[in-house]
Formats: structure tokens, sequence, C-alpha cells
């Protein structure tokens, strides 16, 4: 399929990702709107880290594409890229930097739609701005973590278990913040266990997919 | 551009913000090429003979044992995978973190390098040849070990096996180097030396960065 055949927003077509000889999903298909929402649900090693990693582009999928905007991110990753916004596992923080810089380091690398003191005020750490990101709690990491996705107007945000060590004031403000990103015209595809207030979300639980050891192919 | 200069600028605020690490470096070289006159006597004739080959062998040796730290932190707190998320091209990702490992120790040994002649009674007229070579050759050094740096990024202590596979790559530099030395003391012209180095950096600049890139595209799946 070529451009312009696709709806706007991201599309997965008939995506297939195996790991270490275990199919984790095959024919996978969905499509996700400017505004919408997608959670991902299912239990742990059902692939939802694998599903989030294979949409950013960082493990290739053995079949299927993904499109953003009707364009295949992998033959055209350059849009893809400038749209996207990855909350992984890991924070990405430097201890030896400040909370601020470690923030104006991510805008600097992309072309921010907020300002770095917008984004900490939005997750609610901006009066810790000049404190070294050594002396954050684990919950303040990950609100950090969040910010540099509050950096951004618009595009994608694939979040990865954001919930992760945050506390039930800071789960108001990050549904928030996904609300505001929505009505924006982002997109948000959040694999979470926790249960989140996103109104009108899709949701997809891959828990719920054929999965199985792979037969080894007969020669 | 910017966030080229970016990443440049946040390496070296972190490697100063951590103080030990460019220091650590510069310490292995010059403690190491102590250990030279105590090894084979101190006859100044003796030490002056061996004193170029002396400071670039120990001048790759410190490159080499700097390389584990140049993706292992992004590696391990994330960073890395969000960098190959980057607009940016992940190959000049790659370059600028290769700058910054140059600024941090090539041009640092290369500094060091005339101090450490005296203490080796290096001839008076091996200085330029010497200090000209390393300026060309250790760009190429941070080009090319960050393939083996990416490369080990999978395993746990990777910090010999990076020696291992890129000892070997620095040995054209190596031997470079070297003969510029030997051709300036001998009266034979400085230029052709030099200008292999500078063709050796031109090779190590695509086969370093897009290397590179491809072991840690590796390293992230």
């Amino acid at each position: 399929m070529t451009a312009g055949t696709q709806p706007a927003g991201l599309v997965a077509d008939h995506l297939r990702c195996e790991r270490g000889g275990r199919l984790l999903f095959a024919d996978l298909c969905f499509a996700v709107a400017p505004g919408d929402a997608l959670l991902l649900t299912g239990p742990n090693g059902s692939g939802k880290t694998s599903l989030m990693r294979v949409l950013a582009g960082l493990l290739p999928a053995r079949a299927g594409r993904i499109f953003w905007q009707g364009r295949d991110t992998i033959e055209e990753p350059a849009p893809w890229r400038r749209a996207l916004s990855w909350l992984g596992h890991d924070n990405a923080i430097k201890p030896q930097l400040s909370v601020a810089e470690n923030l104006a380091f991510w805008s600097r690398l992309s072309l921010p739609g907020h300002s770095v003191s917008e984004a900490l005020e939005e997750v609610g750490i901006g009066h810790l701005a000049d404190l070294p990101a050594s002396m954050l709690s684990a919950g303040q990491r990950r609100r950090l973590a969040l910010g540099r996705l509050a950096l951004t107007r618009g595009g994608c945000w694939l979040m990865d278990e954001p919930t992760v060590t945050l506390d039930t004031a800071s789960l108001t403000r990050l549904a928030a913040m996904i609300a505001r990103h929505r009505a924006d015209g982002g997109i948000a595809v959040i694999a979470s266990h926790d249960v989140l207030d996103l109104p009108g979300a899709q949701a997809l639980d891959l828990g719920a997919l054929d999965q199985g050891i792979l037969e080894p192919a007969t020669s | 551009m910017n966030a080229f200069l970016a990443i440049i600028a946040r390496d070296l605020r972190l490697a100063t913000r951590r103080g030990g690490e460019a220091a650590l470096t510069l310490g292995f070289f010059v403690v190491a090429i102590t250990l030279f006159p105590f090894g084979v006597g101190p006859e100044p004739e003796l030490l002056g003979r061996i004193a170029a080959g002396i400071i670039w062998v120990t001048a790759l040796l410190a490159a080499t044992v700097s390389f584990d730290r140049l993706f292992r932190a992004d590696m391990d707190d994330g960073t890395l995978e969000l960098l190959a998320l980057q607009p940016l091209p992940l190959e000049l990702v790659v370059l600028a973190k290769a700058i910054s490992h140059w600024l941090l120790t090539g041009l640092a040994v290369t500094l060091l390098a005339p101090l450490m002649g005296l203490m080796l009674n290096l001839p008076g007229a091996a200085y330029g040849p010497l200090i000209a070579g390393l300026l060309l050759g250790t760009p190429a050094l941070s080009l090319l070990g960050g393939i083996g740096a990416a490369l080990v990024l999978g395993a746990r202590r990777g910090g010999a096996l990076i020696g291992l596979l890129v000892l070997p790559l620095f040995l054209p530099v190596l031997i470079f180097g070297i003969s510029a030395v030997e051709a300036t003391l001998i009266g034979m012209p400085l230029t052709p030396h030099l200008l292999i180095l500078g063709a050796l950096l031109a090779v190590a600049l695509p086969v370093g960065s897009f290397g590179t890139a491809a072991a840690l595209r590796l390293a992230l799946e």
C-alpha cells in the first residue's frame, strides 16, 4: 500500500512478532486516530513491551507494517521519528545533571512544543528544577521521565508502564496530561496494569490473542 | 546541528561532573609510560630510540580502556534507546559521541605527549611528527573503537573483549604514526605519512559511524 491509502494516525497492519522461539502475536491490526488512545493490557510476558518496541522501530516485526499518517514507518522513518515520544521501562535520567538540565537536553534533540519549565509544572516537579536528579525519589524520577513527553505537542506517545512507582495524585495528573495531549490531536499508546482514566480509549488485550511455541519448520 | 552539539555538550558536562573519568584515561597513559624506564633500563640512548613507539602504543591502550564507558551508562539507564529514536540519525549520534570521546581522551593524550617525550628523551626532531600523527590518528581510534564498544554491550563484562576487537583495527594507525616519526628522523619527507593517516581517518569516519550505529541497533533489539 502506498501513502494516502491509510487513514491518519497510527495504523498497524498484520503485525507479527516472535521472541525466543515463542509467537507473541500474529496478524495484529489496529488503527488509532488523532486524539485517540489505545490501552494495551495482558498478563506479564504477553508481549506488551515487544509490541511497543516494534511500534517504535527498536525491534523489527517478523511480518506486517506500521503506518504513521499514511506513511510506512520503516521505509520513511523521518516523520515517525519526529512525531514519536518514547517512555520505556528505564527513565533515561542522568543523576549528575539537575532536573531541568535533564529535560533541557531532550528538548534540544527534538522540536519541543512546550518549554522545560512548562513540562516540569505539568508533571508537578517544577519546584525541583534545580535539584540534582540523583536526589529524586523513584516516583519523582518517573515524573521527570514523563516530563520528556510533556515537552511535545501532538505526535504519538508510546508509554510502557507509565504508572510504575507513581502515587495516586500523580496518576490523576498523568490522566490529565494524556487528556491534554489527546485534545491537542495527539495519540497515546499505553501499556499498563493500572486503572487509568482514559475516556473513549480503545483497549487491546494481548493475553486474548493466539500465542504459543512455534512449530519447528519442516524442511 | 543543534541536536548534534547538544549530545557533545552533554557528554562533556557529564564527564566534568563525574570528575575522575577523563583523568582516569590520562592517569593510565602517564603511569604506563612511566613504567618503561623501569622495565627497559634508564639509558637515555635506548629510551630515546623507542620513545615514539612507547607513546603511540600507550596511547592506543589508554584509548582502549576508555571505550567500555562510551555507551555502557547510556545503555543501562535507557538513554541509548531514546537516542536511537530521535529525529537525528543514529549515525550522527555516534559521531557526536566519538567527538566528545576524542576531546576527552585523544586530544588530552596528544597534549600530554610532549611532556612524556621529554621524560623519555625523545629526539628533538621527532616532536612535530609525533604530535601531528597523534592529532590525525587518535580521532580514527575514537571512531573505530566505538564499533567494539557497541558490539560488547550485550556482554556483562565486555571491557577486555573490546581490546581484542579493536586493537587489530588500530594497527594501520600505529604503523603510519610511527613511520611518520621514523621518516623525519632519517631525513625523509613527512607529508606522505601524514596523508596516509588522514586517509585512514577519512575511512574511519564512515566505517566507524555506520558500523557503530549498526552494532547499537542490534544491541537494542
